[in-house]
């Protein structure tokens, strides 16, 4: 066992790990911040995407011990501070980004990452940043229309049919 | 997992040391490593991760005009810092993996892992790349040695790889549409002593040249001097997603459209 | 003017905000006090016979609790088969043994040979690692009309073969379908394969068992579209406990879309061996297990031939089918290909003679059961599909042959020669529809902008329909099901006016806490805020049939109808008292009662106090509290309709598929939430897409997986998706439920793969590869180029001459 420590979401966190304890498992089993999720084992789905200081990186793919003395952020320090939706979550709710909800951590900290450098993206950058992102329920189309919205383009509200 | 020792020296001296010990690993950004070890198809008892070593990341240029990129440095930076100094090159490097394997993933460890369908090994190939390690400086034509095989000797570090920039160059990937590999990728450059055109995904041989390709185009560098060659399927990887005589085909398209795109 | 509540509302996802969040709670988040984890030793042979298990080794290993094998099940049963289909000769199916660990035999690359429960999930792994399994390989059986010929390897050795069932239906039309197809003008015939797909929900599967040694009461938490299914299955066939010591709780559920429905050894197990070890138990899947464990769907090798007179009139349609099932039957495998298969082989059409014959086949395979649509994308994909390849024979508009043969507006309620009676529908509203919507008039300029880029451009239309809002209960039990399927609702009113509502559904993404609300929100007049829905544990809902076969509204919205109505009723009243009114003159509108042609007036808050505080009150009329309870068992399916329209482009050099454009034009009957259910539709053709173009369980003679995890099974990612234009503006509401309401769930995932596969043969065929008539699924850039370059290119290579 060794000791980590890291700032997760803003507070710094401490814990003993094996050597092969996943950044993924840290966070959940550790810290209980079970919003980070684990789609699969072969680092695609991105269900378990977060912030390594500032880099969106896939947590089952990163050792515990490799984050020692890093910044982490998880879904779990994505609203405001005063508790309410940030842009990108809100737009998700508005836009029915997400249906059963377990991609959705990994999408959210996906979105932040690429609005971060590239403010107003196409809808074919959007699908193609979201290439390590896997979602079985949505087909991506409300994905793509909230993280457009969230970057302040114009993008039809839901039901422009009615 | 099985349980392993972690260690993250800071030099690459140490690293080295690490290294010597009995079945030690060494570990670069970890996106095809640690997934292995979940499927406990790789178990060594110390893995050593190169993530501390300052020395090995970064890019600089050299007087001889080659780009010089750190073992260590990430797939996102090469992307990134290479964009104008050799676009081709920069092109590879931001298409492999998904964006948050970019941020992780190293050339060393794509380089030293040499998986059949990766990326950068058609990039070092195809430029004619000097791979530097601790001990020794290897060209690119002497380090690919077969699918997963290649000229390092045990416990022996990539610290360095040296591009020479080309006139022109383009790289074209046909995905394999699940693991987002190449199904077949090719990287063409033009240098002003010929033509070098490197395949990746197809061969069970691994990374190969295509002599016959970079012979027509080192005397004309236009996608028609591909039109009276073949690729053949004799040794051409066949599996679920395309057969040895698709790859072989999709050699020859890709190499067009990377001639025309350079 | 979209509404901002109620009834057809696009209401926002109230539990959107939880899982935006990280609040969601699923169930590999529950971690219970002195928990044991579980590792299941798997099968890495597809067939072989067990001559021993030597646990000793791993049984002294850092953290081993204890180990298990099959000789520690043999006081309890084998994991369930929910239904029963009878053969064409009038004899059960063969419904072989499905232990919870491996009996003597592994019959699949998976199958659960022992489990050891540990400390740690590592170290649970560590020492299965150290369990020496003596297996003799046998034979693998994959190829399934080699699995019933004379003299096969049997998968199940004290069955007579590996025919689970042949199936006829309906069998008394055989010989004049036959005598049609003889006699016929023209008929077209084709051959394809509906390729083996995983249903593949993000979130693998999750069981933890929790055994009471005080109270000796068990509660599993487990990831299942529903939990009373699992109670019951669980519970009277496999391990013995009645239902009032045993409590299923399924948390949120990240997807499902059908592999969640089934009761599974894994459920069982962790029960079984927490009140064993006196522990918790928890088993987490990981994605490579739930690739060789989840039920597979779809699997059909298939021919179908279809007759047509001078007119292009369809005369008859029959249809021969090998459908797998895997080594073992899971809970609703048989009916997939049988009732939910060959029941909608009429279609949209007006076909008067049909007959499907179906070989259900057992294989050295992981077992197959529904995948989203189950049994309908089956049977649309072949008649879509052949309907398609006849209007190109024959040189007639596809469109113009699928209008020739609609059953027309006029002709509801429609009795089809499959035995079911459409109530209502218009298929060429939604086919013009389509087809305005998706540009087709302007078409041939871009199939020309293409070609000069050397794109192929195609047009591919499908239109579909399907029986879903499963299912009248007496019906279904005719056929074979062991079950019910009516669902069930609670509605609670609290004394101050909030309502929980309890149901028997459970959604795993469907949204139902937002939209089960608006529909008592419409009735009672108060908002949607107020009222809260409950699901998804056993302890706290009334017995209902959960999530699958786009039933929830239909049926489980239907309940919720009938229990508020009740609860109206018995409102009306207290009202009636508190205004001393007659109860005839009691008017609800608004949210409060008021007597009808005055002032007089008694708000909803009112009323459900006096009910819990019964001071000024009807006590020796009526009981206070207000608290009622429905079961609708639905008097038939409901059958949405639509126009599915997709628009490719085929890159001439390589024959890969882009999906360029997509429409779909439904007929949901009424609807909703209409965000919600454009959601459903997005999805569903995703789903769609991925079988024709993408995705592919694949297994070798040996029966290995080749696709056993994302680096070969190819999920649709976003790029390979377009934007889609989705529409539900053709409403013919249903005529049997009380809200109107046709399922949604499943749709997109029914109509879109033929839709792809013709726009693919079309790009072909325009650009003069008139030999490729079809390719088989996935579409496979390799697939294409090798069918452009004259290969054969559909799987079968069945000799289907009788």
């Amino acid at each position: 066992m060794t000791s980590v420590t890291m700032t997760v979401n803003g507070k710094a966190r401490s814990g003993d790990v094996e050597g092969r304890t996943l950044l993924s498992s840290f966070l959940r089993d550790e810290l209980n911040l079970t919003g980070t999720h684990v789609g699969c084992d072969t680092s695609q789905c991105g269900a378990c995407v977060i912030h390594v200081n500032g880099e969106a990186v896939k947590a089952c793919s990163m050792l515990a011990a490799e984050a020692d003395g890093a910044e982490v952020k998880t879904i779990e320090g994505m609203a405001n501070p005063d508790g309410s939706l940030s842009v990108i979550q809100a737009a998700f709710q508005e836009h029915h980004g997400l249906q059963c909800g377990f991609c959705t951590p990994g999408m959210v900290m996906s979105a932040a990452a690429l609005l971060k450098d590239n403010p107003r993206p196409s809808e074919a950058e959007i699908r193609e940043y979201l290439e390590g992102n896997i979602c079985r329920c949505t087909g991506y189309h409300n994905i793509v229309k909230a993280i457009m919205a969230a970057s302040g383009q114009d993008v039809a509200p839901p039901m422009a049919a009615e | 997992m099985h349980n392993f020792e972690f260690v993250k020296p800071s030099t690459v001296a140490d690293a080295v040391s690490a290294l010597s010990s009995e079945d030690a690993q060494a570990l670069g950004g970890g996106q095809t490593l640690l997934p292995t070890m979940k499927q406990r198809l790789a178990a060594p008892d110390t893995l050593v991760s190169l993530s501390g070593i300052a020395e090995m990341k970064g890019i600089c240029s050299n007087d001889a005009g080659e780009i010089c990129i750190g073992g260590g440095t990430v797939h996102a930076v090469v992307a990134a810092e290479t964009a104008s100094s050799y676009p081709g090159l920069s092109a590879l490097a931001g298409k492999i993996g998904d964006p948050a394997v970019r941020n992780r993933g190293t050339i060393g460890g794509s380089l030293a892992n040499n998986d059949p369908a990766a990326c950068y090994p058609a990039a070092a190939l195809g430029s004619g790349a000097t791979i530097v390690t601790n001990a020794r400086e290897i060209a690119a034509d002497d380090y690919f040695q077969g699918m997963f095989t290649t000229a390092l000797d045990e416990g022996e570090i990539i610290t360095e790889v040296r591009f020479p920039v080309p006139e022109k160059a383009a790289w074209q990937k046909f995905v394999q549409p699940a693991s987002r590999f190449s199904l077949v990728g090719v990287f063409v450059a033009k240098y002003a002593n010929g033509v070098r055109v490197a395949v990746t995904g197809a061969s069970e041989e691994g990374v190969f040249r295509w002599s016959e390709a970079e012979a027509a185009l080192s005397s004309n560098f236009s996608a028609d001097a591909l039109a009276d060659l073949s690729v053949s399927a004799d040794g051409m990887i066949s599996d679920l997603h395309g057969t040895g005589a698709y790859r072989a085909h999709l050699i020859k398209v890709l190499t067009g459209r990377a001639v025309a795109a350079a | 003017m979209p509404k901002d509540g109620g009834i057809g509302a696009s209401s926002k996802r109230r539990e959107d905000v939880r899982f935006l969040t990280g609040r969601g709670r699923y169930t590999d988040d529950i971690n219970l006090h002195n928990q044991t984890y579980a590792y299941f030793l798997r099968s890495e042979v597809a067939h072989g016979k067990i001559n021993g298990i030597d646990t000793s080794a791993a049984e002294g290993m850092d953290g081993v609790v204890q180990i298990f094998t099959a000789k520690d099940f043999e006081a309890v049963g084998g994991v369930p088969c929910g239904w029963q289909v009878t053969d064409l000769h009038g004899n059960p199916m063969k419904e072989p043994k499905h232990p919870v660990l491996a009996e003597g035999k592994v019959r699949h690359v998976g199958d659960p040979i022992a489990v050891v429960v540990a400390e740690s999930l590592e170290e649970a792994r560590d020492a299965a690692e150290a369990i020496e399994v003596d297996i003799d390989e046998l034979p693998a059986v994959m190829d399934m009309p080699s699995a019933i010929a004379e003299g096969a390897t049997k998968v199940h050795d004290d069955l007579d073969d590996n025919l689970c069932y042949e199936w006829g239906f309906v069998e008394e039309n055989r010989a004049a379908v036959d005598e049609a197809i003889k006699n016929a003008h023209h008929v077209t015939t084709l051959e394809l394969t509906n390729n083996r797909l995983v249903a593949n929900p993000m979130e693998p599967r999750v069981a933890v068992g929790d055994f009471n040694p005080g109270t000796e009461d068990y509660t599993l938490y487990t990831t299942s579209q529903n939990p009373h299914v699992i109670r019951l299955l669980m519970g009277a066939f496999v391990l013995g406990i009645p239902e009032h010591k045993l409590r299923v709780v399924a948390p949120d559920v990240g997807g499902g879309f059908g592999c969640k429905i089934y009761h599974y050894a894994e459920e069982a197990f962790v029960t079984f061996a927490s009140a064993q070890i006196r522990r918790p138990v928890k088993w987490t899947s990981s994605r490579s297990e739930a690739f060789v464990s989840d039920a597979h769907g779809r699997d059909h090798v298939t021919k179908v031939e279809l007759a047509l007179d001078e007119n292009h009139k369809f005369t008859a349609l029959r249809c021969d089918t090998y459908a797998n099932m895997g080594a073992y039957l899971s809970t609703f495998a048989p009916s997939i290909p049988t009732w939910l298969h060959g029941t909608l082989l009429a279609g949209n059409y007006t076909t008067p003679l049909i007959y499907t014959n179906v070989k259900a086949v057992f294989t050295t395979t992981t077992p197959v059961d529904a995948y989203r649509g189950a049994g309908r994308p089956e049977a649309t994909f072949q008649l879509e599909r052949v309907v398609d390849k006849a209007a190109r024979e024959l040189g007639v508009d596809p469109a113009e042959l699928r209008r020739i043969n609609f059953i027309k507006p006029d002709q509801f309620p429609y009795d089809t020669p499959v035995a079911v009676t459409y109530d209502t529908g218009n298929y060429h509203a939604t086919l013009e529809k389509g087809l305005e919507m998706a540009g087709v008039d302007t078409f041939e300029a871009r199939a020309a902008e293409s070609a000069k880029n050397g794109k192929l451009r195609g047009l591919g239309i499908a239109h579909f329909i399907e029986a879903c809002g499963i299912a009248p209960s007496n019906l279904v039990g005719q056929l074979g099901a062991r079950a019910g399927l009516y669902e069930s609702a609670t509605v609670r009113v609290n004394a101050t006016g909030s309502i929980s509502v309890m149901t028997g559904s459970h959604s795993h993404g469907q949204g139902h806490e937002t939209a089960f609300p608006q529909v008592v929100a419409e009735m009672l007049g108060i908002d949607e805020s107020m009222i809260e829905v409950v699901h998804g544990d056993t302890a706290n809902t009334p017995m209902g049939m959960g999530t699958y076969g786009s039933r929830s509204i239909a049926v489980g919205g239907s309940a919720m109808v009938r229990a508020t109505e009740k609860i109206i009723n018995k409102a009306k009243k207290i009202a009636a008292h508190l205004l001393e009114a007659a109860e005839g003159d009691i008017e609800l509108k608004d949210g409060a009662f008021t007597v009808a042609g005055t002032d007089k007036s008694v708000a909803w808050g009112d009323v459900t106090l006096a009910a819990y505080v019964p001071h000024n009150y009807p006590l020796e009329d009526i009981e206070p509290g207000l608290e009622e309870t429905a079961f609708y068992d639905p008097s038939n399916f409901t059958y949405p309709s639509g126009a599915y329209i997709c628009e490719v482009e085929v890159d001439a050099e390589t024959g890969k598929v882009e999906v360029l454009g997509f429409t779909a034009a439904d007929d949901f009957g009424n609807v909703i939430n209409p965000m919600i259910v454009e959601g459903q539709v997005h999805g569903g053709v995703a789903q769609g897409i991925g079988q024709a173009l993408l995705e592919n369980c694949s297994y070798d003679d040996d029966g290995q997986l080749l696709s056993g995890s994302y680096m070969d099974y190819t999920m649709p990612r976003a790029d390979d998706v377009p934007m889609f234009e989705v529409d539900h503006s053709c409403i013919t509401p249903c005529t049997h439920n009380p809200l109107g309401v046709k399922g949604c769930g499943e749709a997109g995932a029914i109509g879109s793969p033929p839709a792809v596969v013709n726009a693919v043969i079309d790009a072909l065929q325009r650009a003069g590869h008139t030999h490729v008539t079809h390719i088989d699924m996935p579409l496979t850039p390799s697939r294409v180029w090798a069918a452009m370059n004259g290969e054969k290119a559909d799987g079968s290579d069945i000799g289907w001459a009788e």
